[in-house]
């Protein structure tokens, strides 16, 4: 068991954000992984609501089966026992700029509330106060994927007004404008904080309150963002983790607890 | 076929030039650290290194002073974090400024195969609405000749001076078979001038040709060869050694303080002679640790056609 598991809740706050997100899975089946808490979120669904589900990494394999945790999206036990292994030319070519992939992770250091997300730079690009790794494949995939999953830790200097850069585009907050893209990618439906959950307002593309996790105040969410939230008319709680759910996580997918802790 | 078969220090001392482009590919994946390593202790200048991932090997070889320029699209320590060095000269230019140039991983990999297809630019589907091409002049918007209302962003070709790239087998002549990740090896071999092949086994030319679909790179494209066991190590060969994670991990300790990370430099790169006295230093018991269990493939039938 993880060292931040809350006594009353029986959980970790790393723990609901995994179960949240693998249940937003459900019935996927081409999923682009990326590092970190995607790869167990991932490995989760798979064994529990997107049996079908392929994982796709953007080191070139399809179907992937591992039989340990990926501590890296390249680790060996990805290729062994995929399905297919292709060269990263056709991953990004023929697998998601043509389409397949439905639905993508992705995070970043800054967020903003159309889900614009920025993996580049702290400060300017020039002279930059910090400098994050840049983009990978990730203003890529927030275009071509179906649907864009964002998992992502609540806080001030994250949840920002205004983006530093604009690694990877969200929504444009104009619909007319995001219609007329021709992308395959429908950009971001849905955030999982340590805080909550957040959907994307149909009408204006905007990051909008659909749950809280249990023990969470609205204050809780309105201090760690830089601006005032939308709420759902139906602002609800996030459904604990089930007891399979986290048996599956504690046991089988990281009882070393690399990604929980 | 002459052989090409030669030693690192030679394969280093002839094909890597002071000022060259230089890319040791390999997306996680045999990623040729030995190389890395000759490089940093012949004191080569002026590099300008060229890899999607720069990786530990880019920061080490930041650190031993051979780069000044960076063309990359994803720089950091992967599943740990950052790359310090490399941070320290862009954030701080400490202990000097380093050039970047960056791009997105399919950017990358797309410049790789317009150099080695002799194409002047490639056409791909990304970059709309980034901030990347502002900040990448080399990255440029494009009108579909056929369709005034298709957008396209067109990235440059990308021809290195030298790609030295790591494979589990290769012949004499060069011709490297690879399995597992398979990542942009063979874009970037093609596109350059000057190919090394490094590799775990050198193995008889009647083996590729046994299995002539796991070629990669064709000898013809290869100047050198190198066998190096453990030439990878921390980054992993399919079926020959794990990634050494737990380095990685130790590389951030070692990498955020330039002092621990000029000793190390000195303790395992400077005052080794040779990849084979690394691989003595870490030991065997390291070794089998790092050693996976057996996934064979099989076998298919080509067919004899006499």
């Amino acid at each position: 068991m993880s060292a931040d598991v809350s006594a009353d809740l029986g959980y970790s706050k790393s723990e609901i954000m995994i179960a949240a997100s693998a249940r937003g899975l459900a019935g996927a089946r081409n999923c682009f992984v990326g590092v970190g808490l995607p790869n167990i979120v991932c490995n989760l669904a798979q064994r529990t609501v997107a049996r079908e589900l392929q994982l796709v990494y953007e080191s070139g394999v399809f179907g992937a089966r591992p039989e340990r945790l990926p501590l890296s999206i390249g680790d060996p036990t990805l290729a062994t026992g995929a399905t297919a292994i292709t060269s990263m030319f056709e991953l990004f070519a023929y697998y998601l700029q043509a389409g397949l992939i439905d639905v993508a992770f992705l995070g970043g250091a800054q967020i903003d509330r159309f889900g614009n997300l920025n993996t580049t730079v702290i400060g300017s690009y020039d002279e930059p106060k910090v400098r994050l790794p840049g983009s990978g494949g990730a203003c890529e995939i927030a275009i071509h994927a179906r649907q864009i999953l964002v998992i992502m830790r609540q806080a001030q200097r994250s949840f920002v007004q205004q983006l530093d850069f604009r690694t990877s585009p969200g929504h444009s907050g104009d619909p007319a404008h995001d219609a007329a893209r021709g992308w395959h990618g429908s950009g971001p439906t849905s955030v999982v904080t340590d805080l909550g959950t957040y959907g994307f307002d149909e009408t204006t593309g905007e990051m909008t309150l659909l749950t809280m996790h249990p023990g969470v105040t609205i204050d809780d969410v309105r201090s760690s963002m830089g601006w005032e939230p939308r709420l759902a008319s139906d602002l609800g709680e996030t459904p604990p983790p089930t007891d399979e759910e986290l048996r599956l996580i504690r046991e089988e997918l990281d009882p070393a607890g690399v990604y929980t802790k | 076929m002459t052989s090409k078969v030669t030693t690192m220090r030679d394969a280093v001392a002839d094909i890597v030039r002071d000022g060259d482009t230089v890319a040791i590919e390999g997306f996680t994946h045999l990623i040729c650290f030995a190389a890395g390593h000759e490089i940093i202790r012949q004191r080569k200048r002026d590099l300008t290194l060229a890899r999607m991932t720069p990786d530990v090997i880019y920061d080490q070889m930041v650190a031993g002073g051979v780069a000044n320029k960076l063309i990359f699209s994803w720089l950091g320590n992967p599943g740990v974090g950052s790359l310090h060095a490399i941070r320290r000269r862009i954030e701080d230019h400490d202990p000097g400024p380093l050039e970047i140039e960056e791009y997105s991983h399919f950017g990358m990999v797309c410049r790789y195969v317009a150099g080695a297809s002799n194409l002047p630019f490639f056409p791909i589907r990304s970059y709309y609405e980034s901030d990347i091409p502002t900040v990448n002049p080399k990255i440029v918007p494009m009108t579909s000749p056929y369709d005034d209302a298709d957008e396209v962003y067109v990235v440059p070709p990308l021809r290195p001076d030298v790609t030295i790239v790591h494979a589990q087998r290769a012949d004499e002549s060069g011709d490297a078979q690879i399995w597992g990740l398979l990542g942009c090896q063979k874009e970037a071999a093609f596109a350059a001038e000057r190919v090394i092949v490094v590799c775990e086994e050198i193995v008889e030319e009647s083996v590729v040709r046994r299995d002539p679909n796991r070629t990669v790179i064709p000898g013809v494209v290869v100047d050198a060869v190198v066998e190096q066991p453990f030439g990878c190590h921390p980054s992993f060969a399919q079926g020959y050694y794990d990634r050494d994670n737990a380095f990685y991990l130790d590389w951030d300790r070692i990498a955020r303080d330039p002092e621990t990370l000029e000793t190390w430099l000195k303790e395992w790169v400077y005052d080794l002679a040779s990849h084979a006295d690394y691989v003595e230093k870490w030991g065997d018991a390291h070794w089998d640790a790092l050693r996976p269990g057996e996934s064979l493939s099989g076998e298919v039938d080509y067919g004899r056609y006499a």
